[in-house]
């Protein structure tokens, strides 16, 4: 049986799309979720995808957390079910407490969409147990509010414990303390992301394909467990 | 509470004589007069309102429909088997096949954004967004066509940046790839930028809807944002008339919008069109509540009865009047049978979006409306859509025509030496309108939806619209290529050539990336139609771009008029934006700009002539606009187009770049750039190096051809009689561009010149 992996869409929500295209191509099966639905469908895993959700209204993420779907998904996550945050998944996990820190706008005041240099730094987790520690990738970025930012002692301690999963290289295009340009929680189920590994699955309509063992990841890790 | 007192019908109908304020409105007086003989009374102030917005140069296109009519009559013989709505909808609907049809459609957003940069760009991208979503489709990129004053102008710098950040905000937030568009400068638009946004959107070919209010009975539902008093007499007042001596008082007159709503309203409507909920649809955009009744009204069976205190309203003290007017975003009018109407609203409550309903198809041939029942509006509906204004404004060519175009140029000092050339590569490398636009484009989303093949710089913006590795169906992916140009100095020299040299180009650059041209969508600006020499512009521009698309068998699916883009008495360059649709059968056949592939031959396709009127190379190095743009040769046009698709197809060819403004050198230049290879080029014998390194003739191209296929590819345009000139070969260890006997340019260097402009300019 394939392995399901679902994917929200809240209002707003954009990269919902690509997401469930990248499960798919990864060889797992991908699962449209709704956000009012407190209901997971039987996944074993869950993307929170890029967008804007509720309009970025309030603070991003700050609504779609509430929404009934998050209850479900953050009890998961503490038994260990793998949930990847990208962008504004990212973001939602940061207002959810799954993830320590925030992400607020570019240091350049603009959105800014590019294709980013980052170097894995924890090839342990959940989501990114098919690439090797210290491999270099490009995906694309696109966000307005990506510079993650945390006091000292929470840095500090996401370093000791390997727990910065990507950071950028070639230039920090946000201003993201230390450079990080993804992160996990302690147990390494819970991954958020800034840049998109969703759209670079196909070189025909990305940078490439490097994205793509995020999503192959999860699989490898699911299968291997059950 | 008691409520203020409205002009009832009967209030009208007893009080003949009372003055009303239609010169305020924009009307005249015998259209106010026209007004009362259809009524047989004196208008309400809310049918006032009503005529004046619908009877405005904007909605009711009262200067130009005369000239317009040629796009009917011109039809190219390709139109009927691709054309399945044509002018006069909402946007026009090509057949792509594979089930398949897409609708695309350009418009202006001039005026609202040089007032309030952010929020009129913004609300010009939201708009062309609803026209297409109107049509059933689903919108899939867009592109934008912006123009702006020079761009060290202190002006500039307030209105690009937040121009651009507008067309971001609101795009980047529905969710929609920025694909391409085009970026330039002149004095012209310093007080009068052009910000022309246009939309792709894809449907099921049998999923069309169209805007008419059909079967008595029905329920009127206006769904979406409530009606604010944003954009209160936009479309008459703002548009239409130059806001130079009261643009304090006209401020609050431009839309604001909320694009997060706009993204809940397309889902919703893309959730009801699928489950077939409507009758027709109609989005609110231009005259607002105005425009939406009378046109679904005018073209279904013929009447409707509305409660306009039932719409759900952002400020409770607009009165109906402000109500009919207001162009709030974000608002959409369905026509829903009784049985359905349950549905939808079941639809609208999932995606939170407020939905009411408000009124009743009838079979009266009237639009009535009533506030709080007494009745304000009273009128044959298509009085106010289809039946406005006419004029055959007076034509002259401008007196200074002849003199512009007899100032040739010709005595302009041209470099000669290498050094020389070398020197205006740079120059022209670094200008404003030829410089690195990243700065602006990497504030755009292009990645969003996961089917962008080709996004800017490239030619032609590209979209896969089918996926096999999703559906598993099909031998290759079908997809659609766009691409939007004009050049206002071409147009000012010869608004006829001008035209067709945007047309050209623009169908140049879809050929160019291996898509066949469909279709034309077009954004007309130009000055005030009451000055007779900016109408002879509208009309020989107008008259080449119907001629060019006959040529060129590509029928006029819709589009847009801007006129009074002027600053007091001096208008902008006249400005023709021509977008052109194409298709590929198999979108991994893409050709890029990126000149790659080690020892690849370098050809040029076309011929090059001793061309500079209007060109870049004048511009800059002289500041000077005289003479005759460059030849139109539109067969040469269509042979080249077909080389480039066939080269395509077969696979012939590695990249291919179009040449248009500042000609071959700059072509190479962004190809090597953005291929990171360099190139050794040799003059072609008997041509000037300045010339062949300059010249804007249309009809060009460059490909980078593999040494395997390059008797296969100069057979093909030798049989078909293209000129084929090898200038050159691809080298990836040389990182440069070398003119063999002229000079070197290092890649660095020229990147350095190139990508610094913008930032420098604009931070």
């Amino acid at each position: 049986m394939a392995v399901r992996v679902g994917v929200v869409t809240f209002p707003g929500s954009l990269d919902d799309r690509d997401a469930l295209r990248a499960v798919r191509l990864a060889g797992a099966e991908p699962v449209p979720l709704w956000h009012g639905e407190k209901w997971l469908s039987d996944v074993q895993a869950v993307v929170l995808p890029g967008g804007f959700s509720y309009g970025d209204y309030l603070r991003c993420g700050a609504i779609a957390r509430f929404s009934p779907a998050m209850d479900s998904i953050v009890d998961g996550a503490r038994q260990g079910m793998p949930v990847l945050g990208i962008c504004n998944g990212f973001q939602v996990l940061c207002e959810a407490h799954l993830l320590p820190g925030a992400l607020i706008r570019n240091r350049s005041q603009k959105f800014i969409c590019r294709d980013q240099a980052v170097r894995i730094e924890n090839a342990g987790t959940a989501w990114t147990a098919d690439y090797e520690d210290g491999q270099q990738l490009v995906i694309p970025l696109k966000n307005a509010e990506g510079c993650y930012v945390a006091d000292e002692r929470t840095l500090d301690e996401l370093e000791g414990s390997g727990r910065v999963v990507a950071r950028y290289l070639d230039g920090n295009p946000n201003g993201s303390l230390r450079d990080i340009a993804g992160i996990c929680n302690a147990e390494g189920n819970v991954v958020g992301l800034m840049p998109h590994p969703e759209h670079a699955t196909d070189p025909l309509v990305g940078p490439g394909t490097d994205g793509l063992p995020f999503f192959s990841s999860v699989l490898r890790a699911l299968v291997g467990a059950a | 509470m008691s409520r203020p007192a409205v002009d009832t019908v009967e209030v009208a109908a007893t009080s003949p004589s009372q003055s009303q304020p239609f010169k305020e409105l924009g009307l005249n007086a015998e259209e106010y007069q026209r007004i009362k003989d259809i009524l047989d009374r004196r208008p309400t102030s809310s049918e006032l309102a009503m005529y004046s917005v619908m009877w405005s140069e904007h909605c009711s296109y009262k200067s130009s429909k005369v000239h317009l009519r040629q796009f009917g009559d011109k039809v190219p013989a390709e139109a009927k088997d691709i054309l399945l709505v044509g002018m006069g909808e909402n946007a026009g609907v090509v057949d792509v096949g594979h089930g398949l049809a897409v609708t695309f459609k350009i418009e202006s957003h001039n005026h609202p954004s040089y007032v309030e940069p952010y929020q009129g760009a913004a609300t010009g991208v939201g708009g062309i967004v609803r026209d297409i979503l109107t049509m059933g489709a689903r919108p899939v990129a867009v592109q934008d066509a912006l123009r702006f004053g020079p761009a060290n102008a202190p002006d500039t710098a307030r209105v690009l940046p937040g121009v651009v950040a507008g067309i971001g905000g609101y795009g980047n937030c529905l969710g929609l790839p920025n694909v391409g568009g085009e970026i330039s400068f002149d004095p012209s638009y310093l007080g009068n930028p052009l910000v022309n946004a246009l939309c792709v959107g894809v449907l099921p070919a049998d999923g069309i809807k169209l805007a008419k209010a059909d079967g008595p009975g029905s329920h009127v539902v206006l769904f979406g944002a409530r009606t604010g008093g944003d954009g209160i007499g936009g479309a008459s007042v703002l548009a239409s008339a130059s806001f130079e001596a009261k643009g304090e008082k006209k401020r609050p007159a431009v839309q604001v919008g909320d694009p997060f709503a706009e993204k809940v309203l397309i889902e919703c409507c893309l959730e009801i069109f699928a489950a077939d909920l409507v009758t027709g649809i109609q989005d609110l955009g231009a005259a607002g509540l105005s425009c939406a009744t009378t046109e679904l009204a005018a073209a279904g069976t013929g009447g409707m009865d509305v409660d306009l205190d039932l719409a759900p309203l952002r400020d409770e003290t607009l009165t109906p009047e402000e109500i009919l007017m207001s162009e709030s975003q974000e608002r959409m009018m369905a026509v829903v049978t009784p049985e359905n109407l349950e549905k939808f609203l079941e639809v609208c409550a999932m995606w939170e979006v407020t939905a009411t309903v408000i009124g009743t198809v009838t079979d009266t041939g009237r639009l009535v409306m009533r506030w709080h029942g007494e009745t304000i509006v009273d009128v044959p509906p298509r009085t106010l859509a289809h039946e406005g204004p006419v004029y055959e404004r007076p034509v002259r060519r401008p007196y200074d025509q002849d003199a512009l175009n007899g100032e040739h140029g010709n005595g302009l000092p041209r470099p000669k030496s290498g050094e020389q050339l070398r020197a205006t590569a740079l120059k022209l490398i670094s200008s404003a309108n030829l410089a690195d636009k990243s700065w602006v484009t990497d504030q755009y989303d292009r990645y969003v939806l996961g089917n962008t093949v080709l996004a800017q710089p490239e030619d032609s913006g590209m979209i896969r619209l089918t996926d096999r590795a999703l559906d598993g169906s099909g031998e290759a992916d079908l997809g659609v290529a766009v691409s939007v140009d004009g050049n206002g100095r071409y147009t000012r020299l010869d608004p006829y050539a001008g035209a067709q040299l945007a047309l050209a180009e623009a169908y140049r650059n879809v050929a160019t990336t291996g898509a066949r041209p469909l279709a034309v969508t077009n954004c007309l600006n130009f000055g005030s139609p009451e000055d007779p020499a900016v109408m002879w512009q509208f009309a020989e521009a107008v008259r080449g771009l119907a001629d060019g698309c006959q040529q060129l068998g590509v029928p006029v699916t819709g589009g847009n008029v801007s006129f009074y883009n002027q600053t007091g008495s001096t208008p902008i360059l006249p400005t023709p934006v021509i977008g052109v649709l194409g298709v590929i059968d198999d979108v991994s056949r893409r050709t890029p700009m990126a000149l790659r592939g080690d020892g690849a031959q370098l050809y040029l396709l076309g011929d090059t002539r001793d061309e500079f009127g209007g060109s870049e190379w004048a511009n800059v190095v002289h500041g000077f606009l005289g003479g005759r743009p460059p030849k139109v040769d539109l067969t040469r046009e269509k042979l080249l187009a077909d080389v480039l698709i066939n080269a395509s197809r077969d696979g012939l060819i590695d990249a291919a770049h179009d040449l248009s403004d500042g000609g071959l050198f700059v072509a190479v230049a962004e190809g090597c750039l953005r291929g990171e290879v360099g190139v050794r080029l040799v003059v072609p014998e008997g041509l000037d190096p300045f010339v062949f390194l300059f010249s804007e003739s249309a009809g060009r191209a460059i490909v980078a051809v593999p040494r395997t296929e390059e008797v296969r590819f100069t057979d093909m345009c030798t049989a078909r009689g293209l000129p084929a000139t090898r200038i050159g070969v691809l080298d990836i260890l040389e990182s440069a561009i070398e003119v063999q006997g002229q000079f070197r340019l290092p890649l660095s260097e020229l990147r350095t010149a190139w990508a610094a402009t913008l930032p420098d300019l604009f931070g």
